[in-house]
């Protein structure tokens, strides 16, 4: 048995739930996790080679080929579109020498696609190895892809000045944070988290803490708003030899990149409102499961960790009391349905992120079947705040249904892209207004999965839980832009981001991107629209989780929002044959295949 | 798209035919007018229409059946109440068949499984349409040894379609009779329905996709 | 305990705890199913078990029933398509040719179509190519014809080792269901049975066996699949 492979394996004491980790190893030492390693794994895990795999080919990022020395993935979302993606597509073909999908000759490039990175505030983007390259040029696409030719690695280039990976400086010199407000509750400068805690722990019994956080009407971040206090007197209430706090750092939904400035520039506050989230539910065990795309962050958070450790604030006896709690890392491998909270369970379990069939709950039943509050970073920093500065200072924030204030990933077509942090209840109008919106007609807030609105129809309403309850992502898109082809995107991203495991969202978001394509392409009728309306419920109705449930969104919502510009691409059935049937696609194989061999035969 | 054929060539369609007396012509044309013809498919399910057997003399006051395995009559002479269509869409032949079939039927029944979904000639979807010619006529084990080999392509031949198509993704269908093939006693039930103003029910029990 | 319940308006008493599936079979009303095997743990993976609970559409085998629940099976049109819908969208996601499948007659899918009154799937029939795997001795996946219910993934695991014998692999509509040859070669017949009828398509089919059944006389012939699943729950 290979040596590393075995190092590996007892690096995890052979745990297969700890399989995520051990592909990464195993990958990051061999570029490639081969079929050799893969038995290995199998027989050391006690597992099937089959079973191995299918974590492996579960996430985009595991490669069980050989895929370049060096790994150069586009980022291929309808902002990055907008931004000059076609052209850099085209210089990383002709710079590497191989279209995508596929190994240059030398063995030294694999070039391939990737949704959202969490870079749309600087797109185009790709990642390369372990680190991003941003706004990225034909020019400065040949300039990178020289320098690696040459023998450098993607973080020498990315990193020039050769900062130290566990600083703060080097995500900077990185990428951009494109901070656009000024602090409200998020970004706070030089807190002393020690004596926050101090004070906390020293003052409050952990249904104190509870019950703060009850008071302040803190709802969850990620875009369900489910109320935080009650989450965690659930996971305090609920039995379990273990419990556990998960950070969902997974934050894969087209759009939104703000989680990934709140663990660069705010790290800290997250991981205390993990350890109040632990403190309360009488956990020992945090887990950040931190997205493969923001592999950048990782070294940073570890030295952040270690921080806490070196202060007291995790450990055995976290700042002297009998409170034990510690955080690890998990990297995730590019899945975006990991996103939610059961997958991203499964996930952290070594398995294919595949979406928990429920009840049971995760605050009932979740990592290794043991109570687990699965908290969004930015729920958890907004925690830390409350611990801090008292429930009323929070809810004297925002609405009030929608406490404090919500932190915005603005792209699109607006002068300052980057991150806002809005009070609850400002209306779209003003946010158009700060971002400097020009000529805006349709956004797109809360991701694909969220909600499409119409600026001249929707202005005056309001960033709220019983309003736009929007979970950070906001994209801009003004008159010129083509929304059927944005929507049709969108549709696509949900089928490839469609774990599979049930029927709704597997097979009917494949029919409805095709009734996208069918309107498109002009070929589609009034009932095409009656049809797409019905399937869109059906999906709604009974996909097993927010996935499939949310894949119709962009279609319905500009549906609702912009018939006109369905409307204009109708068509009426003249003659007996169907609109939607091609004659010309049906009728061009046959003399194409008879030329192809009539050529092959001379 | 139509054919010009040579005017040396006579279509049986064109052959002289002695007319019918009026009499019986106008009975004829006063009833239900039932067709059904057969596009890519093994001609079972015309079979099947056959076997309806004794049970369609219990409907001939009411219906007259024009175009199919009755009748051998090549071309619809005039618009149908209801049309059955076996086989699916596999070449442009069986889609100008289809069209006006279809400008010329009321109501209008897939029969069987390929006109249904496409049937076993659709297996042929999951190839390649090259592959498939390759196979047929360039490797196949039944060609002669040493003869040129030769793929039919010509203006006379009807092309073969990218790929089988079911029915309905072609024109507009009314209803589908599954089956590989129906049994006669699911056709007769569909006729005697519509015929006696029934309209289209066809009960779990009579429904096979074998 | 009991708790009541309504199915189609009509209330019924109902052990707490209970699945929907099996607390409306308990009283004659069918609610199909594709990957739910009684005493198993629920799949939740093909969603044909669709019904509105309370106005809302959950999947009837991953709910366990609750006092004052009013379950809608068969009295709200929409959900009833919605069922039959899910069932069309399998047979044109696959290439599912009853006509050439050793298992028609036998088929838990082709049995639930003609349940739901499907004629014919109302969503293009795609033609996916899927390769077959011959490979291992005793079965060989005709992988056409998978639906993805899990149910070998899960249920049929190898005796000495408990290492699973069929899996996934891929994500999506890139999916597709492998079988460890060398762990199903040393199946036992009663196993290589077991995990054929499991399939509820003909997707794992047993190598020593075929088309034993004359049509006619076949396992959904004698007794239909809605009326095997309510027989076994008044037994």
């Amino acid at each position: 048995m290979s040596t590393e492979v075995q190092s590996v394996l007892s690096c995890y004491s052979s745990d297969k739930t700890r399989l995520m980790d051990m592909l990464w190893d195993v990958q990051n030492q061999q570029g490639y996790i081969s079929d050799k390693a893969i038995t290995q794994l199998a027989d050391g895990l006690k597992m099937s080679s089959d079973d191995v795999r299918e974590t492996l080919t579960f996430y985009h990022f595991f490669l069980d080929k050989p895929f370049g020395k060096h790994q150069v993935y586009l980022c291929n979302t309808v902002i990055a579109k907008m931004n000059g993606y076609h052209e850099v597509r085209e210089a990383l073909e002709q710079e590497i020498g191989c279209t995508f999908n596929r190994v240059d000759d030398s063995g030294l490039f694999g070039l391939g696609d990737a949704n959202c990175i969490g870079l749309s505030d600087q797109e185009p983007a790709m990642m390369v190895d372990h680190v991003v390259f941003t706004r990225l040029t034909p020019a400065k696409v040949k300039d990178i892809i020289g320098q690696l030719k040459q023998g450098k690695s993607a973080d020498e280039i990315a990193n020039p000045d050769e900062i130290l990976n566990t600083k703060q400086d080097y995500v900077e010199a990185i990428v951009d944070a494109n901070l656009r407000t000024e602090s409200r509750v998020l970004f706070k400068p030089n807190r002393d988290y020690k004596s926050i805690l101090q004070k906390c722990l020293d003052t409050n019994i952990p249904e104190d803490v509870i019950e703060m956080i009850t008071e302040s009407n803190l709802r969850g971040r990620g875009g369900a708003g489910f109320p935080t206090g009650l989450k965690w007197k659930m996971g305090r209430k609920a039995e379990g030899a273990e419990k556990y706090v998960i950070c969902n750092a997974d934050e894969g939904e087209p759009g939104t990149f703000k989680d990934r400035v709140l663990l660069s520039h705010s790290p800290k506050d997250v991981l205390l409102g993990m350890i109040a989230a632990g403190y309360a539910i009488d956990s020992r065990n945090g887990i950040i499961y931190l997205r493969a795309e923001y592999w950048y962050l990782k070294d940073y958070l570890q030295q952040q960790i270690q921080d806490f450790r070196d202060d007291g604030l995790l450990g055995n006896k976290v700042l002297g009391k009998d409170f034990e709690f510690d955080i690890r890392i998990q990297m995730g491998a590019g899945a975006y349905v990991c996103g939610d909270e059961t997958a991203l369970i499964e996930s952290c379990e070594g398995k294919r992120g595949t979406p928990r069939v429920k009840p049971p709950y995760p605050i009932q039943q979740g990592y290794l079947g043991m109570p687990t509050s699965v908290n969004n970073v930015e729920t958890l920093a907004c925690a830390s705040r409350i611990i801090e500065k008292g429930a009323a200072w929070f809810s004297d924030m925002g609405t009030e249904d929608s406490t404090g204030t919500r932190l915005l990933s603005v792209s699109g077509d607006c002068e300052k892209p980057g991150i806002y942090e809005i009070e609850w209840g400002t209306t779209l109008n003003e946010v158009m207004t700060m971002i400097g919106a020009v000529d805006p007609r349709y956004v797109q807030i809360s991701g694909p999965a969220g909600d499409s609105l119409s600026v001249e129809q929707d202005g005056e309403r309001e960033f709220c839980y019983s309003d736009l309850s929007c979970n950070g992502s906001l994209m801009v898109f003004d008159h010129t832009r083509d929304i059927l082809a944005i929507v049709r995107d969108y549709s696509e991203f949900f089928v490839e981001e469609s774990c599979g495991i049930c029927v709704p969202c597997r097979a009917g978001g494949v029919d409805l991107m095709h009734k996208m394509e069918r309107i498109i392409a002009g070929r589609g009728t009034e009932q095409d629209l009656e049809e797409i309306t019905t399937w869109s419920n059906l999906l709604k109705g009974t996909s097993r989780c927010g996935l499939g449930t949310a894949a119709p969104n962009p279609i319905l919502a500009t549906l609702d929002k912009f018939p006109e510009i369905y409307a204009e691409k109708l068509v009426v059935q003249k003659g007996p044959l169907l609109p939607s049937f091609d004659m010309d696609e049906a009728l061009s194989a046959h003399e194409l295949a008879v030329n192809n061999l009539m050529k092959e035969g001379e | 798209m139509s054919h010009s054929h040579n005017k040396n060539e006579i279509l049986s369609h064109e052959l002289p035919a002695t007319p019918l007396d009026p009499k019986t012509q106008a009975e004829r044309d006063a009833k239900i007018q039932v067709a059904m013809i057969g596009l890519c498919g093994c001609w079972g399910c015309t079979l099947s229409f056959l076997d309806m057997d004794e049970r369609l003399l219990g409907l001939l006051d009411k219906v007259a059946i024009t175009r199919s395995s009755f009748t051998d009559v090549k071309r619809i002479p005039h618009r149908c109440t209801i049309g059955f269509v076996e086989g699916g869409v596999a070449n442009s032949e069986n889609i100008e068949t289809l069209e006006e079939f279809r400008e010329n039927c009321d109501i209008m029944i897939s029969v069987g499984a390929c006109a249904v979904w496409g049937g076993t000639p659709a297996m042929r979807n999951v190839v390649p349409l090259e592959e498939c010619l390759i196979e047929a006529y360039v490797d196949s084990p039944t060609a002669v040894e040493g003869a040129k080999k030769v793929i039919p392509f010509h203006e006379d031949l009807p092309i073969i379609t990218t790929k089988v198509k079911p029915l309905h993704e072609v024109v507009k269908i009314d209803y589908f009779i599954p089956g590989c093939p129906p049994d006669g006693d699911a056709i007769i039930k569909v006729l005697d329905d519509f015929v006696n103003g029934r309209g289209f029910d066809l009960p779990s029990e009579m429904n096979r996709y074998d | 305990m009991s708790v009541r319940v309504t199915i189609d308006g009509q209330e019924i008493q109902a052990r707490s705890g209970d699945n929907i599936i099996d607390v409306a079979a308990q009283n004659g009303v069918y609610i199909p199913s594709l990957c739910y095997v009684k005493g198993k743990p629920c799949l939740g993976t093909c969603r044909t078990c669709s019904v509105k609970v309370d106005g809302s559409v959950m999947a009837a085998c991953t709910i366990p029933v609750r006092e004052g629940m009013e379950i809608e099976v068969n009295d709200d049109a929409e959900i009833v398509d919605m069922r039959k819908a899910l069932v069309e969208l399998l047979f044109s996601e696959g290439n599912h040719n009853c006509p050439s499948c050793e298992k028609s007659g036998r088929c838990e899918l082709q049995a639930t179509g003609y349940e739901v009154d499907m004629m014919v799937s109302r969503f293009p029939y795609r033609f996916t190519p899927r390769v077959v795997d011959h490979a291992s001795k005793t079965v060989f996946l005709q992988r056409d014809r998978c639906i993805f219910c899990q149910r070998c993934v899960d249920m049929v695991r190898d005796e000495r080792t408990g290492k699973k014998i069929f899996s996934i692999k891929g994500r999506g509509t890139h999916s597709s269901i492998e079988i460890d040859a060398e762990l199903a070669n040393e199946m036992t017949p009663q196993q290589v049975r077991h995990a054929s009828d499991l399939c509820p398509v003909g997707c794992i089919i047993d190598k020593t066996q075929g088309y034993d059944d004359p049509i006619g006389q076949r396992k959904f012939e004698i007794k239909s699949i809605k009326d095997r699943a309510l027989e076994k729950e008044h037994r």
